[in-house]
């Protein structure tokens, strides 16, 4: 018993640890005083202005385009290349997944300034590609090591049939071993969307002077002080993504629950 | 057949070479070039100055130390976590990845809040009649910012070890009769290693190499190795001399890889 409840604070000081922060900055969002330091009373003046607030807005909509569009190329390269990878002998699979874990091994600094040094070789002029195509290459492992164990489980027999019944690759392969490998695609996708939203590191490197996302106009406001409209917005992302997951988990129970009484 | 589906991988193989094997080509050529484009040595002896070995050192203590204590908080969360029969194992993996959903650097930044002499750690120790800590612009500070950050990448590995383990094996040792301490240390750790040394250097990379939580926590006074390099490049644009001490860093990461490799048979870090 006494050890069971040990086991139980354990856990819970943990979990204080991992959200005391994330409920600190929602505690701020609704603070009316303008610094960290202080507890004005309560408002909702941020979540008003924040809308208001153009460098912000203009930030929020570069960094979501950003994490869009390189979680969904990353995922088409990074998909085909499982596929790829996966019929390959092992001499060359290996070479391939070694590459692959070199991004997401690598320190992200290095990445970063490995990146700003090829721009600056062949005199990229710094912003929005710089930054997206830094983002896609970092993306593709995360894509990879999605989709290759569902590769692993896929029966082939299946979409051999599909292809002596008369249906031609393509077909065979949307028709059979993309449904199959579909969760781990998206799971691919969304763990790629994640990445680049939180990304600081390689995008500080590779991003020119006035391009901002959200995570680099943070850090130039450290030094001024953050405005209170960044906590407003961090809040917002953050409650929109827990509906989200609590939607997306509610579902299927509901489904597995009809089909049963069917 | 499967010739054709060797091709799909044909475009990533381009990619890969202009995106990841280039740029890192570049930064080996940087480093052991000099202004002129002469082979020199000089950015990389530049480690041995001492303000970038006080750095290198600082970094590599604070990091073995936070790398130390997320392994010793991570392993028995993972081992409970395992025990409690989740059949959701998804649903643990999300609890560690939710928090990436607010900002890397808020998080931090909050920290600040939390740890400041008149901050709410400090409050409730007061309100307990306990001593105050003074940890900010220390590098405690910067210790308890890089557990707090890379705590998850110790979680994840171990808990998919951990929850890997066939249950029948660890029955035959209490069968046999292993005490529940016999049973860690002869067959539940030496089971789990791979998801340690995983664990380990996921940590252990991201926190040698940073250079925001020293900036934010830190104060502006502790300089890591990291903070170095990043001043090279985007306020000196010394390009040389920063490449080379990314490369010192490189033998500390490749060191690690090689160690990862090793024992992570499986060849991916996520599975």
């Amino acid at each position: 018993m006494i050890v069971n409840r040990l086991k139980k604070i354990y856990v819970a000081l943990i979990f204080i640890l991992l959200y005391a922060p994330i409920l600190t900055l929602i505690v701020l969002s609704f603070n009316a005083s303008k610094t960290r330091a202080k507890w004005g009373g309560f408002t909702i003046k941020w979540y008003l202005s924040l809308f208001q607030n153009e460098q912000i807005m203009t930030a929020l909509s570069t960094t979501l385009i950003i994490a869009f569009v390189s979680a969904l190329i990353a995922t088409v390269i990074g998909t085909a290349a499982s596929i790829g990878i996966f019929s390959m002998k092992k001499g060359w699979r290996t070479f391939y997944l070694g590459v692959t874990n070199i991004p997401m091994l690598n320190a992200d600094i290095v990445t970063g300034i490995s990146f700003m040094l090829l721009y600056i070789a062949i005199g990229a002029s710094f912003g929005f590609p710089t930054v997206l195509l830094a983002h896609i290459t970092f993306n593709i492992p995360y894509v990879i090591l999605s989709v290759m164990p569902k590769l692993k489980q896929v029966n082939y027999s299946t979409y051999e049939a599909a292809l002596d019944l008369g249906a031609s690759p393509v077909y065979a392969f949307f028709k059979v071993i993309f449904p199959e490998i579909l969760s781990g695609v998206a799971s691919g996708f969304l763990l790629s969307f994640t990445m680049s939203l939180d990304d600081f590191i390689i995008t500080h490197f590779t991003k020119g002077p006035g391009f901002d996302t959200l995570s680099t106009k943070i850090y130039t406001e450290v030094k001024k002080g953050i405005k209170p409209e960044m906590y407003a917005l961090s809040t917002l992302l953050f409650l929109s993504v827990l509906i989200l997951l609590f939607l997306v988990n509610k579902t299927p129970r509901k489904e597995k629950k009809q089909i049963i009484k069917e | 057949m499967k010739n054709n589906r060797r091709l799909l991988a044909t475009p990533y193989f381009f990619w890969a070479a202009a995106f990841i094997i280039i740029p890192l080509g570049m930064v080996f050529y940087y480093g052991l070039t000099d202004k002129s484009g002469a082979l020199s040595f000089s950015n990389i002896s530049a480690i041995a100055s001492p303000e970038n070995w006080k750095a290198l050192m600082l970094s590599l203590l604070l990091s073995l130390i936070s790398t130390l204590i997320c392994l010793l908080l991570a392993y028995p969360l993972a081992l409970i976590l395992c025990n409690l029969h989740v059949n959701q194992s998804s649903f643990i993996v999300l609890i560690f990845i939710l928090p990436m959903w607010m900002n890397f650097l808020l998080r931090t930044l909050a920290w600040q809040t939390l740890l400041e002499k008149t901050g709410v750690i400090n409050s409730i120790l007061k309100f307990l009649h306990l001593p105050v800590m003074d940890i900010i612009n220390t590098p405690y500070a910067i210790i308890l910012g890089m557990v707090y950050n890379f705590l998850p990448f110790m979680v994840l590995p171990l808990f998919n070890v951990l929850s890997k383990i066939d249950r029948n094996v660890v029955n035959a040792a209490r069968d046999l009769g292993a005490n529940s301490f016999q049973t860690f240390v002869k067959i539940i750790f030496p089971l789990s290693l791979p998801g340690v040394i995983s664990g380990i250097t996921m940590v252990f990379v991201p926190a040698l190499t940073t250079f925001v939580i020293s900036d934010l926590l830190g104060g502006s006074k502790i300089l890591l190795i990291g903070n170095v390099i990043e001043q090279e490049f985007k306020q000196a644009s010394n390009w040389h001399a920063g490449s080379g001490l990314s490369l010192v860093l490189m033998i500390f990461i490749i060191i690690s890889m090689i160690i990862t490799e090793k024992y992570d048979k499986d060849g991916g870090v996520i599975s």
